[in-house]
C-alpha cells in the first residue's frame, strides 16, 4: 500500500545501494500486509458452519414402521433424506439396467470408494455391512441439477421425478433422463441395528 | 515599579483562583461520599489456575467440577446454554468424545424430545448434541419447588457476578450462624457473601459428598473450588483461545508499532515540526 | 467536491476515469497532497483513529447481525450462541462491545483536544457543530446497541432512558409509548432498536464525511492556533501524517487489544449476563461508562423534567460554544488562564463520570450538583468573561516561527507549548 510509494520516492533521492531506510519501509509494509491478512480470517471463518450446526451433523432414524413399498423422508443437515423400503420389483428393475446405459456410471455412494460403479448393489451399500441390504435405499433427496426435491414413485423409471426441470431417476435413485448430471447422492450411513439407521 | 508589582499580583491572583476552585470542587466531590460506603463482605481470596493473562483451566479440576455439578447442583440449577459436546471441546474439561457420549446418556435426567409419530413428546437418554436437560420445565415450577426462590441458571453465572469464581467459592464456603441481631426469614440461611445475607439455598456441600476418583481431597473447600472453576469455564469456554490469540496479537502490535515508530522517525527527520 | 480534475495523469486508464469522475484526483488532493500544518502533535491523530473505529464497529456489527436474533426470548441466547458456537464469534463480539468503549475514549480525547486548542473557533464553527451531531449519533447508536443483548442492564437501561421522554409535559407518555411500541420496553422496542442500531452507523458515516469535508475547507487547526500563512507552514498529508496516524493507531489498538483479549468484560456490567427480567430491577442501574457524566447531571437535578433538560443542555451547550468563547486566540498555549480552566473542566467531567456510577444518595448528590453547576458555568459564564479579561500571550507570526521558537528552546511560547503538548521532542 502506502509503503510501495514511499520506497519509490526514496529510491530517487538515495543513490546508494539499498539502505536501512529502504529495508525499514519494506519490513513495515510486509508486517502490515501479514497483519491485514491474519485479521481477515476470523471475518471469513465466522460464516462457516458453527459448532452447534456441526454437532447435528449426524442423526439416528428408526425405520421399524416403514413397510415394503413405503418411504420415509427425514431431515438431515437441513436437507431431506429419502429412506425407501423397496419392493422386489423395484430391485429387479434397477438390477436389469446395464451400467453402460446410465448417464452417470458412478455409484455416488459416500460409503464406497469414489469410483465405485453405479450398480444397484453399490447404491444401497451401507458402511459396516458385509452385504448390501437391497431392500433399503437411502439417499439425499436433492436433485443434482439445481437442488429441487424430486417427487417419489413418479417419472418414467418407477423412481423419482424432479418437477423443476424434468429429471427422471430410477428405482435406485440413478439419473436416467433429463438435465441432472449425477445420480442422487447417498450419504454416509450405517445400520446401528436392523431397525435403526445412523445417517452422517 | 509599582505598576509592575500590581500586575504581578494580579497575575498571581488569576493563577491561583482556578487552582483554589479546583480544590474546592474536588473537596466537595470527594469528601462527603465516604458515608455512602456500603457494608459488603470482602470475598475470600482464592487462587485459580486460570488467573492472569497466561492462566489456563485445570482439566482435572473441570472434570471434578462437572461431577459436583451433576451430583449436587443439577437437581435445582439448570445450565441451559451448555451442551454435552462442549465437554470434549478444546480448552475445556477435555473429556474424550466417547466419554461425552456416556456422560450424556448417564445424566440424571433424560432429554425431552418429540413430537413422535403420534404427536407425543417422549424422554430419551441424552446425546452429545443435546443441551443439559433442565431440572424444571419452567421458572414457575422451579419457584414452586424451592420455597418461592428461583435457583439461577448456571450457564453464565460466573460472568454475571462480580469476581464470579471467587464469589461462588466464597458463597459456598461462607455459610455461618446468623448473628444474634439478625432476623431470619423462614427457610433462609445466613451467608454474609450473599447480597442481604439471607439465602434460600441450604448449604449444598459437605465433606465426602462427592466421590473423587483422583487424589483430590473430598472436602467442601475443594468441591467449592472445583465447581467455581467449572462454572468459569462454562461462562467463558473460549478463554484459553482468547488468551492465546491475544498474546499473538499483542506481540504483533508491538513489532508493527516499533517498525512504524522508526519509519515515522526516519520520515520526519528532515521536517522541522 | 472539485468538479473537474486539475491533475493531469500520464496513465491513460487513470486519466480516462478521472476526467469522467475525478475521484482519483479528489483523493490525491484531499488524502495525499493535502497541505497539513507541520506542527500537529499526537492529539491530532484521533481523527484517524475514530475513522478506523467507525469502520471496526460497522464491520464487526455487520457480522454480528448475521448471527444475532432480535427477539426477547432469543436475543440473550443468540448472543451466547455467538460467544460459544460461531467461529471466532467471541472475538467479534468482544471487539464490538469494547470497540464502542474505545470509540468513546477516542472521541472524548478528540473533543477535549478541540477544546484545548480552540478548534471550534472561526472559521471552523460548522466543523465543530457537525462534530457535536456525530457525538449525538454515537450516543444514540451505542445506547441502542447496548439494549440488544437483552440482559438486565439492557432492559433497565432502555427503560430508564426511554422514560426520560415521559418528562415532556402533556405528550410525554404518548411519546414514550410510541418509542416502546407498547406499554413497557418489550419485543417491539427491541426490534426497532435493532433496526435503528443497524441504520445509524451509516448515517454516522455520512455525517463523518461532512465533518471531513468541512475540515478540508479551512484545513487543520494546529497547536499554535495560528492559521497557515504560507507553504512553509505545511507538509503533504501523505506520507507524513498517514505514517504518523498509522503509528498512533497501532499504539491505540494495543490498549484496545488488551481489553478485547484480557479484560473483555471489565468495561461492561456483570448484570448484563443475567437475562432481562421485567419483574426485577437490578440494585444499581448504571449506564455504560461513557454516559456516566451525563447520567450524573441528570440525577443532580431534583426535578424530573429539569434533569432531562440539564442532561440534553450539557450537549446542546457545545453547539453554541463557538459563540460563547469570546477570545480571539485559539490555542490554550497562549491563554494562561483558559488553560487552567480547561483542566478544571476535564477534572469536572471525570468527577461527574465518577459520580454517575455512584448511588444517588447523600454526598454524591451534593457533589454532582456542584460539578453540574460548574460544568455549565464553565461554558456560560467563565468562557464569555475570559475572552474579555484574559491577558493572552503574544502569538507567533506563523506556524514556522512557532516551530523555530520551540526548537530554539528559549522563548516563553516554547516553554508553554512544551508543557502541554504531548510530543515535544524534535
Amino acid at each position: 500500500m502506502t509503503f510501495g510509494d514511499l520506497d519509490v520516492a526514496h529510491a530517487h533521492t538515495d543513490t546508494q545501494e539499498p539502505t536501512r531506510r529502504d529495508f525499514l519501509y519494506i519490513a513495515t509494509g510486509a508486517v502490515t500486509a501479514v497483519g491485514a491478512a491474519a485479521v481477515l480470517w476470523p471475518f471469513i471463518d465466522q460464516m462457516n458452519p458453527d459448532a452447534s450446526v456441526q454437532a447435528l451433523a449426524s442423526i439416528e432414524v428408526d425405520i421399524t414402521s416403514v413397510e415394503v413399498g413405503q418411504s420415509l423422508t427425514v431431515m438431515w443437515r437441513g436437507k431431506p433424506v429419502f429412506i425407501r423400503h423397496r419392493t422386489e420389483a423395484e430391485i429387479e428393475e434397477a438390477n436389469a439396467v446395464p451400467i453402460g446405459d446410465l448417464p452417470d456410471p458412478i455409484a455416488r455412494n459416500a460409503n464406497l470408494p469414489a469410483d465405485a460403479e453405479a450398480t444397484d448393489a453399490n447404491r444401497v451399500f451401507a458402511t459396516g455391512e458385509a452385504e448390501p441390504r437391497l431392500e433399503w435405499l437411502l439417499m439425499v433427496g436433492v436433485c443434482t441439477h439445481l437442488g429441487c426435491v424430486p417427487l417419489g414413485e413418479q417419472g418414467d423409471y418407477d423412481g423419482w421425478f424432479c418437477p423443476c426441470h424434468g429429471s427422471h431417476y430410477d428405482s435406485a435413485g440413478r439419473i436416467r433422463k433429463g438435465p441432472a448430471p449425477r445420480n442422487l447422492d447417498v450419504p454416509e450411513y450405517e445400520f446401528v441395528s436392523d431397525t435403526l439407521i445412523r445417517v452422517g | 515599579m509599582t505598576m509592575r508589582s500590581a500586575k504581578t499580583k494580579a497575575m498571581i491572583l488569576t493563577r491561583i483562583a482556578p487552582v483554589a476552585l479546583t480544590a474546592a470542587i474536588a473537596a466537595g466531590a470527594l469528601a462527603v461520599p465516604a458515608q455512602a460506603a456500603e457494608e459488603t463482605h470482602a470475598l475470600k481470596s482464592v487462587h485459580f489456575s486460570f488467573d492472569g493473562p497466561f492462566g489456563t483451566f485445570d482439566r482435572g479440576q473441570l472434570q471434578r467440577g462437572y461431577k459436583v455439578y451433576v451430583e449436587v447442583c443439577s437437581s435445582c440449577h439448570s445450565m441451559d446454554l451448555l451442551a454435552f459436546r462442549n465437554l470434549s471441546e478444546e480448552g475445556g474439561p477435555d473429556f474424550t468424545p466417547e466419554q461425552v457420549r456416556v456422560l450424556a446418556a448417564d445424566f440424571p435426567r433424560e432429554v425431552i424430545d418429540g413430537p413422535d409419530d403420534v404427536g407425543d413428546m417422549f424422554e430419551r437418554p441424552g446425546k452429545p448434541s443435546d443441551n443439559f436437560p433442565p431440572p424444571f420445565p419452567n421458572q414457575a415450577a422451579a419457584r414452586a419447588s424451592n420455597n418461592g426462590a428461583l435457583p439461577p441458571d448456571f450457564s453464565v453465572l460466573a460472568k454475571a457476578r462480580h469476581a464470579g469464581p471467587e464469589y461462588i467459592y466464597s458463597l459456598l464456603t461462607g455459610y455461618e450462624d446468623a448473628p444474634a441481631h439478625m432476623e431470619m426469614r423462614d427457610g433462609s440461611y445466613y451467608n454474609p457473601y450473599f447480597p442481604g445475607g439471607q439465602i434460600s439455598m441450604a448449604p449444598p456441600l459437605s465433606d465426602e459428598l462427592v466421590e473423587y476418583t483422583d487424589d483430590s481431597p473430598m472436602t467442601t473447600e475443594q468441591y467449592a473450588k472445583d465447581i467455581s472453576a467449572f462454572l468459569m469455564w462454562a461462562a467463558e469456554p473460549k478463554m484459553e483461545e482468547r488468551k492465546r490469540i491475544g498474546f499473538q496479537v499483542m506481540v504483533f502490535l508491538v513489532v508493527l508499532g516499533g517498525l512504524l515508530y522508526f519509519t515515522k522517525q526516519k520520515l520526519w527527520r528532515d521536517v522541522e515540526h | 467536491m472539485s468538479g473537474h480534475s486539475t491533475i493531469h495523469y500520464k496513465n491513460p486508464v487513470v486519466r480516462w476515469i478521472d476526467t469522467r469522475l475525478p475521484i482519483i484526483s479528489t483523493m490525491q488532493v484531499n488524502a495525499m497532497d493535502f497541505p497539513t500544518p507541520k506542527n500537529l502533535n499526537y492529539f491530532w491523530t484521533f481523527g484517524g483513529i475514530l475513522t478506523l473505529f467507525l469502520g471496526i464497529q460497522i464491520v464487526t456489527g455487520l457480522i454480528l447481525a448475521m448471527h444475532y436474533t432480535a427477539h426477547v426470548s432469543l436475543a440473550f441466547n443468540s448472543v451466547e450462541h455467538i460467544m460459544r458456537d460461531v467461529n471466532y464469534g467471541w472475538l467479534l463480539r468482544y471487539m464490538h462491545a469494547n470497540g464502542a468503549s474505545f470509540f468513546f475514549i477516542a472521541v472524548y480525547i478528540h473533543i477535549f483536544r478541540g477544546l484545548y486548542y480552540g478548534s471550534y473557533k472561526q472559521p471552523r464553527e460548522l466543523l465543530w457543530m457537525i462534530g457535536v451531531v456525530i457525538l449525538l449519533l454515537m450516543m444514540a447508536t451505542a445506547f441502542m446497541g447496548y439494549v440488544l443483548p437483552w440482559g438486565q442492564m439492557s432492559f433497565w437501561g432502555a427503560t430508564v432512558i426511554t422514560n426520560l421522554f415521559s418528562a415532556i409535559p402533556l405528550v410525554g407518555t404518548a411519546i414514550v409509548e410510541w418509542l416502546w411500541g407498547g406499554f413497557a420496553v418489550g419485543n417491539p422496542t427491541l426490534n426497532r432498536f435493532y433496526s435503528l442500531h443497524y441504520l445509524l452507523p451509516f448515517v454516522l458515516a455520512a455525517v463523518v464525511f461532512l465533518h471531513i469535508w468541512a475540515l478540508h475547507v479551512p484545513g487543520n487547526n494546529n497547536p499554535s492556533g495560528v492559521e497557515v500563512k504560507s507553504d512553509k507552514d505545511t507538509i503533504p498529508f501523505h506520507p507524513y501524517y498517514t505514517v504518523k496516524d498509522f503509528f498512533a493507531i497501532i499504539v491505540f489498538l494495543f490498549f484496545y487489544a488488551a481489553f478485547v483479549f484480557y479484560l473483555p468484560n471489565t468495561l461492561g456490567h456483570t448484570d448484563n449476563y443475567i437475562p432481562a427480567n421485567p419483574l426485577v430491577t437490578p440494585a444499581h442501574i448504571v449506564p455504560e461508562w461513557y454516559f456516566l457524566p451525563f447520567y450524573a447531571i441528570l440525577r443532580a437535578v431534583p426535578d424530573k423534567l429539569g434533569g432531562v433538560i440539564a442532561m440534553f443542555a450539557a450537549i446542546a451547550v457545545l453547539f453554541v460554544l463557538p459563540w460563547l468563547d469570546t477570545s480571539k486566540v485559539k490555542s490554550a498555549t497562549f491563554r494562561p488562564l483558559y488553560r487552567q480552566f480547561f483542566w478544571i473542566l476535564v477534572i469536572t467531567c471525570i468527577g461527574l463520570g465518577y459520580l454517575g456510577a455512584k448511588p444517588p444518595e447523600g454526598g454524591y448528590v451534593i457533589a454532582s450538583r456542584i460539578l453540574t453547576i460548574y460544568y455549565f458555568a464553565h461554558f456560560l459564564v467563565i468562557l464569555p468573561l475570559l475572552g474579555i479579561f484574559e491577558r493572552t500571550k503574544p502569538l507567533p507570526a506563523s506556524i514556522s516561527e512557532s516551530v523555530l521558537a520551540k526548537h530554539g528552546g528559549g522563548g516563553a511560547t516554547a516553554a508553554a507549548g512544551a508543557a502541554s503538548a504531548p510530543e515535544n521532542r524534535g
